[in-house]
């Protein structure tokens, strides 16, 4: 028998990536709702929801992901998707609603919460005189954030932006309920694949050799590596922001 | 600088402010839509069988999931029984006696990997160390689990906490001849005592709706949990099954078990947290 990872860590590279750019636009521009435009009422309620959403066990992210948002792409994103841009690789084939696109919408949603929050203690930490001397030159809030807060965090914003990552690679069960779980690579994103961690989810106990088993356990193996690496950068990165700015921790 | 005129400014900033309202809006409309869907699912499977009978073959009418509650409570239990204790002296350690010595920021450093790594990976390793050794699915392995799981949480809770306390009370204490371990039990962790018993409630919460690392670790099985060293039923792998199972009823049963894993979960998580808020204000 012959096993190859392939398949596995391309569909964690592409479920990852469609996740990652939804969620980091997304999470910034909410840490921006937060800590400067709502009231601080307001902020600390819709800040507490946003939270909730990373208290959600994964297990329901996968219970919605395919049995709710999975046919509501397959009647209503996934035509408007493939209707908006005809003979486009990425959205060819029947849209079955399962496939790498959901996975990579539930991954933005259950990232986004960590994003955001370590987002908004980013853009906290600029200190109100270097914002307020801004506003005092007649700048507008979005200047503000775009010329002082912005550059000013920018390093933390990467930094939990690994962290976010480091999140979505290793999530195992949303994504294994709606990735389709097919060991094939295509280009479309409408199609099912499958990740590392669905892989390993699905077919573990399934192993009924010990190649099997030890293909699966290197899996696992690489899996861990690629987020002990991420993680290891985005801590040294982050801490490096946090010493830049003058923070305790 | 490019010149602007003050109306395209105002008008950029003004589409900012309504994007980003939109994306805040956007996140609580998710909540909302996948808080409502567990609820108006969950519901229907939720009576009196659902907590006492249980598993029924698909096509028979009743049946619950008595054993899986039974079984996640056992296996949450089992795991805080582990985790919890090893994590409290940790966080207190790393608090109260490493504090900012070299080894102390390489454990918290550990801690935070630990924090970060995925769980389907803590499944693989205590499969591997306690599954292939003993030759048999385990309760107590999936407890083990958890527990991993649940350690760097409560350790880092627990520092954070104790580190609140001010060094007042401890200097006073150690200035009345108490030794060192007396003012840590009998003064630091009482002046702590609500924010540690939340921060532990809150990690025991979390790890109670992981699935990943009890696939192949507590397992599942149709019957009551009888001993912690055979496969047990659990909620959450009861769930994974029975929703990737073609049986309506079965799916209705996930849906109930979703209904009360993140009932629990997210029940404890509010409580706890407005409870923290409601004591800082």
């Amino acid at each position: 028998m012959e096993f190859g990872a392939l398949s596995s860590v391309y569909g964690t590279l592409v479920s990852t990536a469609i996740g990652m750019l939804i969620a980091v636009p997304l999470s910034l521009v909410i840490a921006l709702f937060l800590v400067e435009i709502a009231p601080p009422s307001v902020s600390r309620f819709v800040g507490g929801a946003i939270e909730l959403l990373a208290a959600i066990p994964s297990i329901i992210y996968g219970m919605w992901g395919l049995f709710v948002f999975a046919p509501f792409m397959a009647d209503h994103v996934q035509p408007w998707l493939a209707s908006i841009a005809p003979g486009m690789p990425l959205f060819q084939g029947p849209p079955m609603g399962i496939g790498m696109l959901s996975a990579g919408i539930i991954l933005a949603l259950m990232v986004l919460p960590f994003i955001t929050s370590v987002t908004r203690d980013v853009f906290q930490m600029v200190p109100a005189v270097v914002k307020e001397s801004a506003y005092g030159m007649g700048s507008t809030t979005w200047e503000v954030t775009r010329k002082v807060t912005i550059p000013y965090g920018i390093q933390g914003v990467v930094g939990a932006c690994f962290l976010g990552l480091g999140r979505a690679i290793g999530e195992t069960m949303a994504v294994t309920f709606v990735i389709g779980n097919r060991h094939e690579i295509s280009t479309s994103l409408f199609a099912a694949g499958n990740s590392i961690a669905s892989t390993l989810a699905n077919e573990f106990t399934e192993a009924s050799d010990d190649l099997y088993l030890a293909a699966l356990i290197e899996l696992g193996l690489v899996l861990f590596g690629v987020t002990l690496v991420l993680q290891l950068v985005a801590r040294w990165w982050l801490r490096r922001t946090a010493r830049k700015l003058g923070a305790v921790r | 600088m490019k010149q602007r005129s003050l109306i395209y400014r105002r008008g950029i900033d003004i589409v900012i402010r309504l994007i980003s309202s939109l994306a805040a809006l956007f996140g609580m409309a998710m909540l909302g839509w996948i808080l409502s869907i567990v609820l108006l699912k969950g519901l229907p499977a939720i009576n009196w069988e659902f907590f006492t009978e249980l598993p029924a073959p698909p096509g028979m009418p009743g049946g619950g999931l008595a054993n899986a509650i039974v079984g996640t409570l056992m296996i949450t239990l089992l795991a805080g029984v582990i985790g919890v204790p090893i994590g409290l002296a940790a966080g207190v350690w790393l608090a109260e006696f490493g504090q900012q010595s070299k080894t102390a920021e390489t454990i918290r450093f550990a801690a935070n990997l630990l924090m970060g790594t995925p769980s389907i990976i803590i499944g693989v390793f205590i499969y591997v160390i306690m599954v292939m050794t003993t030759g048999n699915f385990s309760g107590i392995a999936g407890a083990v689990s958890l527990a991993v799981i649940m350690l760097p949480v409560v350790a880092r809770t627990t520092e954070d906490i104790l580190s609140l306390v001010p060094s007042a009370l401890r200097e006073a204490a150690l200035a009345l001849g108490v030794p060192r371990w007396k003012a840590t039990l009998g003064v630091v962790f009482r002046a702590a005592k609500s924010g540690l018993l939340t921060g532990v409630l809150l990690a025991v919460a979390r790890v109670s709706g992981e699935t990943a690392p009890l696939l192949f670790t507590a397992l599942n099985s149709p019957f009551w949990p009888e001993s912690a060293n055979e496969p047990t039923a659990n909620l959450t792998v009861t769930i994974f099954n029975y929703a990737m199972s073609p049986y309506d009823d079965w799916q209705t049963l996930a849906w109930g078990a979703s209904l009360l894993i993140a009932a629990g979960v997210l029940g404890t998580t509010i409580l706890t947290r407005g409870f923290l808020w409601y004591r800082s204000k």
